[in-house]
């Protein structure tokens, strides 16, 4: 059965389908929403919300309630995501599971509550101290808003890591179809996690090993994860690429923008694809490639100044040209815009 | 020793050997002298006593007990500098059962954990605080803490502490006990026996307050630390019961369950319910009803005139209608009578950009947003004016200009409340993009008020008789504009 539901409201309904009983957070614009959806709908179900002191305490807390084995998330925008990086950290080192929501405003500092991606680097790259990685998952639509947060709480225990669903204010704030299909989530036992019983008297959550090989092995074997999960979870979407000459790239809002931009160059004879990387860690190097072998230029559009640019211009290691088209301060532009800067750049595109 | 009960084994709430030490496995690496070991021999006692190794869970801080999970054979989470509070909030949360112990020191505590601990004791959160102050970092090599005293010297306060520049000694327990919430708060210290017996009491009296769900206790346990005061043990803790207690004085500060009031009691859903998914709801078998068709909208006015409403309520009946749709509003800081607008796009296709630039139909409920928008109306497109006539000098020759003086109408059926709903019948009548039973349909669901919906319904009709009767076809100002 479908709904009309907003985006920051999907990702609540993914969580408590998903078996999320604990919300910790913090209010910010534009992420309260998912918050107050939170305080509303979390403890109905028989969960815990509750409203930290800062963020700093959120993301603790969120330690916490994940040590004690717990199904647990938070939600922020960037400035708040920057104080928890700390404990994000943290949390990897001592691999515990937990989703993050970053719905990304505008910066730096104070900046405004308008949509960016420019939280990329702090989010795909880390951000936090130490060899770690988030998996980081960006929604595109209300569906998969709700979808990607369900996803999101398996990948994040199958790899006792944080899960970052990035978005922005504009797929928080619309609203769309979303279908719910019911089902029972099965969580695994989670034998690791303290939970003040006899069973898990010996169990201990660290991210101190003081010994430079002891260290050395615990940062291996978090990297033996990372390379599995860019073995296995790599997820992207690919629309009319099949014949392109011009591939465009985007993630989350901006990929709505370029699918519309696609049909409108179609619709005036340049034949345009559009790759969306669904996961940007790890990033969907390989089917990019796959994907860009026949055409013969690629231009990637992101709400920043060049962040995921870089990411394909490293898979695509040179083979074909990257064009970049970027706004900011919370602009979002338009289909026609996109169009015409492809238009501009024919020499170079085609 | 007379008067005292003397043990002569370990508590088994310590692990025999510790093996997650790499070497020394049978000594803690404590330094001679120092209290932590004695505060872990009181906690581990009194786990023992109180039957509860089984149920703990330590959360160890970063210190010089960072270490504490090498010695304690109960559930061990080891957190970030200063927040062993929040950490240990989210675990008795998640595992109420559970007895959660926050061990922290002076600089955590006191430092850079200032605001979780004053939090979590201001929450009543019913967990066990064991405040170690030596008034110094030991582990970081004898930094100043929050509670050094005044001309004490330190590695980063190499003259002694200033009052004038650091400020005074922080005093943990009558910070807290300015707290309604806070159960049990006590400051002892160990510098002789009579004093260690009465710490021993107040821990196990935390415990028993958290084990019968008493609520949030803080013991501050005054400690020597000769290593960094360059001190034999015995000076040391001489120090402790000559200088440190004079600066923090011992005793108790609070001992009493505080009278909360209660609660609102908080509804029990099924997952089902809370989606709002109905399980047994039937697969609607045919997929489109009605006549519909794609279309883009700007809703533009003031806020306050329904307009993010009247979008939702275009984007829930297309969504009736099987029809993809999305809706998107303008957003910004909560702000009252500012403009607001939103984009709403029908379509039977999958919809690719929700930012709708030039939009195929214009509403455009004040004058303002006519002057705004209008021209990025398609050729060819429609604007739906909230007035009886257009402002002077106003042309947008590219589209048909229709008005309707909603406001007005709605003013005359007794509620400006459902301009909204006028305007969204005339634009159904003017562009047939959904059925207006759809509408009415929906506006059974949303508005529950029997009277405000026998409203809302007269509204409907006057907005479709205002453009059956009031509106020619094709009337437009320019006559090639007009495609519907």
């Amino acid at each position: 059965m479908r709904q009309l539901c907003k985006g920051n409201v999907a990702i609540v309904k993914g969580a408590v389908l998903a078996g999320c009983r604990a919300f910790y957070g913090y209010p910010i614009t534009p992420a309260s929403e998912i918050a107050e959806y939170a305080a509303l709908l979390i403890p109905e179900v028989g969960g815990t919300f509750l409203q930290a002191e800062s963020e700093v305490s959120a993301i603790n807390m969120v330690y916490g309630a994940s040590s004690a084995g717990m199904r647990v998330m938070s939600a922020s925008s960037g400035p708040g995501l920057s104080l928890m990086q700390e404990g994000i950290s943290y949390i990897a080192g001592s691999e515990l599971p937990c989703v993050l929501v970053d719905v990304v405003r505008g910066g730096p500092g104070l900046g405004n509550i308008a949509p960016e991606q420019s939280d990329y680097f702090s989010m795909v790259k880390g951000g936090g101290h130490g060899c770690y990685r988030n998996l980081v998952l960006a929604p595109a639509s209300v569906q998969e808003m709700f979808d990607l947060t369900v996803l999101a709480f398996d990948l994040a225990d199958r790899y006792r890591n944080p899960v970052v669903i990035m978005t922005d204010g504009f797929v928080g704030q619309m609203m769309e179809p979303l279908d719910i299909k019911m089902r029972n989530i099965e969580q695994p036992a989670k034998d690791w996690a303290v939970k003040g019983t006899a069973e898990t008297r010996k169990n201990l959550i660290t991210s101190i090993f003081l010994e430079t090989d002891v260290l050395e092995a615990h940062v291996n074997k978090l990297e033996a994860k990372y390379q599995l999960a860019q073995e296995l979870e790599t997820r992207c979407d690919e629309y009319l690429t099949e014949d392109a000459d011009v591939l465009l790239v985007g993630f989350g809002i901006v990929s709505r923008v370029l699918r519309s931009t696609v049909d409108q160059l179609r619709a005036q004879g340049l034949k345009a694809g559009l790759f969306r990387p669904i996961t940007l860690w790890p990033f969907p190097s390989r089917e990019l490639c796959k994907t860009a072998q026949h055409v013969k230029s690629v231009m990637v559009v992101e709400l920043n100044t060049g962040m995921m640019v870089q990411d394909v211009k490293l898979a695509l290691n040179g083979t074909v040209p990257v064009e970049f088209y970027g706004r900011t301060g919370g602009n979002v532009p338009a289909a026609e815009e996109v169009t015409a800067q492809v238009f501009a750049r024919m020499s170079a595109l085609v | 020793m007379n008067g005292y009960e003397v043990i002569h084994e370990k508590s088994p709430a310590f692990y025999d050997r510790y093996l997650r030490k790499d070497e020394l496995q049978q000594q803690t690496h404590y330094c001679p002298g120092c209290g932590h070991g004695i505060v872990h021999k009181l906690i581990a006692e009194a786990l023992t006593d109180l039957g509860l190794q089984d149920r703990t869970i330590l959360v160890s801080p970063v210190g010089c007990s960072v270490f504490a999970y090498y010695y304690f054979d109960v559930g061990n989470v080891q957190v970030a500098h200063g927040r062993a509070p929040a950490a240990a909030t989210a675990l008795k949360r998640s595992r109420p059962e559970s007895i959660v112990i926050s061990y922290q020191g002076d600089g955590d505590l006191a430092a850079i954990g200032t605001a979780e601990i004053v939090h979590a004791a201001n929450r009543g959160e019913n967990i066990c605080v064991f405040f170690v102050n030596n008034s110094v970092y030991g582990m970081t090599g004898g930094q100043m803490a929050p509670t050094s005293l005044i001309g004490e010297v330190t590695t980063t306060s190499p003259w002694g502490r200033r009052a004038s520049n650091e400020g005074l000694p922080l005093h943990v327990c009558e910070l807290l006990a300015a707290l309604e919430t806070p159960t049990y708060i006590e400051r002892v210290a160990l510098n002789d026996m009579k004093n260690i017996m009465k710490a021993k009491r107040a821990v196990k009296k935390a415990l028993q307050i958290q084990k019968d769900g008493g609520g949030f206790s803080l013991v501050e346990i005054l400690s020597p630390c000769p290593t960094i005061m360059k001190m034999d043990p015995v000076v040391a803790r001489n120090w402790v019961g000559e200088t440190l207690v004079k600066a923090f004085p011992l005793g108790v500060f609070r001992d009493r369950r505080p009278e909360l009031p209660p609660g609102p009691k908080i509804p029990v859903k099924t997952v089902a319910e809370a989606l709002e998914v109905e399980e047994s709801a039937p697969e609607i078998a045919s997929p489109r009803r009605h006549h519909t068709r794609d279309l883009t909208l700007k809703i533009a006015g003031f806020g306050g005139q329904g307009i993010l409403l009247m979008g939702q309520l275009l984007a829930e009946m297309a969504l009736r209608e099987q029809m993809e749709v999305s809706w998107l509003p303008s957003y910004g800081p909560e702000m009252r009578s500012g403009s607001a607008h939103c984009h709403v796009s029908l379509s039977h296709e999958r919809i690719g950009s929700p930012l709708i630039t030039q939009p195929e139909v214009l509403i455009a409920m004040n004058e303002l947003s006519l002057h705004k928008f209008a021209a990025s109306v398609v050729s060819g497109g429609l604007i739906l004016y909230n007035h009886t006539e257009l402002p002077v000098g106003f042309s947008a020759p590219q589209a048909r200009v229709v008005c309707v003086p909603a406001s007005e109408i709605a003013d005359r059926l007794g509620s400006a409340k459902v301009a909204n709903v006028v305007m969204l019948a005339a634009l159904l009548e003017e562009t047939e993009c959904l059925p207006a039973e759809s509408a009415i349909s929906v506006l059974e669901t949303v508005v529950k008020n029997p009277r405000l919906l026998e409203l809302n319904r007269q509204a409907m009709k006057a907005g479709r008789d205002y453009v059956d009767t009031e509106i020619e076809v094709g009337a437009v100002s320019q006559p090639d504009g007009y495609s519907y």
